[in-house]
């Protein structure tokens, strides 16, 4: 999986939304997708508008998140959100700021609370678990 | 027929520019754009007649209550409801149902009785009555639709007995569009000695709703829909049903006598319109509907239906697009699948491409579930909509198409 620093650099290239949606396509088409046991009610992400999952993982301290959505789009944004969150523990989580790195990336529409995309919501679960990890 | 050009003209949302993008509309059953006579409306009241109705002795309140209360009669002679006390105002549809449950049905029925709905109902007319059976232990049914969409009125017959006390169904889906005929279903329902509720959050938007000739003992709508302020919606009930009813809320402006033991309440509509209503609204409520009467349903009719014959003939032109629900004569509510797309995935490109519609579950969820669908895609009209909308619609699916 690319570094969350390589993505930057990416996207950094491309100019129109259109280019920007196909690389999401495109990462959304690499992200493995998650075993259908997982697929359940108490892994689902709500407040989405496509079904997302997200299952945590952890080893070492460090956190492994595998998370998974029947829209692609989300599924690359997924694959974005995978390399700034895993790998790290749960004071590293807390203290990325998620909101810069998608506006450094030109996606900071899909963060929004009101886009109700699940991104949002998304992050939220993130953060919830690392808080609550002990 | 109208010139829709003209139309256009009345709504200001459509004359400003929304930054680059063109602004393609297909959202209307979600919410209706308002004319520029309705927000005027709002702000002539706000600027020159505001003060609190029903309680100041001063010029003023008095024309502004008067004002409020001519609303109430513009919404009678709307629905021809055989008196104004008969219409109550609420904040929308859904709280106008919401009334029914609590105020009525919850006092109405009890164990070994049934509600009986379609499965076409939005959480509306839903949730509300699953409440009441856990309340009442009274049985909620749900009659089934075909896999088309259309009303299958053998199930509805299967499932009316005496026992069901009341039957709440939807003149008009918000996912399918399908017409339900209501005036069978009130006629069949009545023979058994249910009462009925209509749901008109759709199909008032669309045609005359003619309570009396319907013969409907509940009709509920919403004013936003019905090109409208947001905050107001409408419960109409017979009156005698109406005045037998206990209060929903209580508070100012509801009560007849009240001292610190007990209290006495107003007869209807005032009992179910507990402290300061939502008036401004109710009277942008009545400038919307003289709106749409200036237009005539007639022409808006024919406008809809000439839009629901291009989109059909777009849509068959077009590889791997696929309405949901096809009853003949459906309103002008769109769901589609469009080559198995995602429509989350779909709605970002197309609101790129500045086209506005809805997907998910249309807070209609198991409806969507019964179509065979976890989220479903819907373009929907309004009087205002035009030609070019839906060739931009198109275009944006062909683009979409490159994507995915």
């Amino acid at each position: 999986m690319e570094s969350i620093e390589t993505l930057i650099e990416n996207f950094s290239f491309l100019e129109s939304w259109e280019d920007k949606y196909q690389y999401l396509i495109d990462l959304g088409e690499s992200l493995p997708s998650l075993d259908e046991k997982f697929k359940t009610e108490t892994f689902r992400v709500s407040g989405c508008q496509s079904q997302v999952w997200l299952v945590p993982e952890i080893k070492d301290n460090k956190f492994y998140f595998k998370a998974d959505s029947d829209a692609i789009i989300v599924r690359g944004i997924i694959f974005v959100l995978m390399s700034v969150y895993n790998a790290k523990d749960t004071s590293e989580i807390k203290n990325i700021e998620i909101e810069k790195i998608f506006a450094k990336l030109g996606l900071e529409e899909h963060l929004s609370p009101s886009r109700r995309n699940g991104m949002f919501s998304m992050t939220q679960k993130i953060r919830y678990y690392a808080e609550h990890y002990k | 027929m109208y010139n829709v050009d003209d139309i256009r003209a009345d709504f200001p949302v459509f004359s400003k520019k929304q930054g680059k993008k063109p602004f393609v509309y297909l959202d209307t059953a979600a919410s209706a754009q308002k004319p520029q006579c309705v927000i005027d409306k709002i702000c002539e009241i706000y600027q020159t007649t505001y003060a609190n109705v029903h309680r100041g002795l001063y010029d003023m309140a008095e024309r502004v209550t008067s004002y409020y209360e001519e609303a109430r009669i513009v919404i009678q002679n709307f629905i021809h409801a055989k008196s104004a006390s008969e219409i109550v105002f609420t904040r929308n549809a859904t709280e106008s149902i919401n009334l029914v449950a609590s105020s009525w049905a919850l006092n109405n029925l009890s164990l070994n009785d049934e509600v009986l709905i379609s499965e076409a109902e939005h959480h509306a007319n839903l949730v509300c009555w699953q409440i009441v059976a856990q309340k009442t232990g009274a049985k909620l049914k749900i009659f089934k639709i075909n896999d088309d969409g259309t009303y299958n009125e053998e199930e509805f017959e299967k499932c009316l007995n005496p026992k069901v006390k009341l039957v709440a169904v939807t003149a008009m889906s918000n996912v399918l569009g399908t017409v339900f005929p209501v005036k069978e279903i009130i006629r069949a329902a009545h023979l058994v000695g249910a009462k009925v509720l209509i749901d008109a959050c759709q199909s008032i938007v669309h045609q005359k709703a003619d309570v009396q000739d319907l013969d409907c003992d509940f009709l509920a709508f919403s004013g936003h829909k019905l090109y409208g302020p947001t905050g107001i919606g409408v419960l109409y009930a017979k009156s005698d049903i109406l005045n037998d009813m206990p209060p929903y809320q209580t508070g100012g402006d509801m009560v007849d006598k009240v001292t610190y033991q007990k209290t006495t309440y107003a007869p209807a509509p005032a009992r179910f319109e507990a402290g300061t209503p939502a008036f401004v609204q109710a009277i942008g409520l009545a400038q919307a509907i003289k709106y749409v009467l200036s237009l005539g349903f007639d022409d808006i009719q024919a406008h809809e239906s000439s839009l629901i014959s291009y989109f059909n003939e777009q849509a068959s032109l077009l590889k791997g697009f696929k309405i949901i629900g096809t009853a003949p004569d459906k309103g002008s509510v769109m769901a589609f699948d469009f080559c198995s797309i995602h429509p989350q995935d779909l709605a970002f490109v197309l609101s790129h491409e500045g086209v506005a519609i809805r997907i998910g579950h249309h807070c209609a969820e198991p409806l969507v579930n019964r179509m065979g669908y976890s989220s479903i895609c819907r373009a929907s009209f309004g009087l205002y909509t035009t030609k070019s909308d839906i060739d931009a619609f198109f275009s944006a699916l062909q683009k979409a198409k490159h994507f995915f």
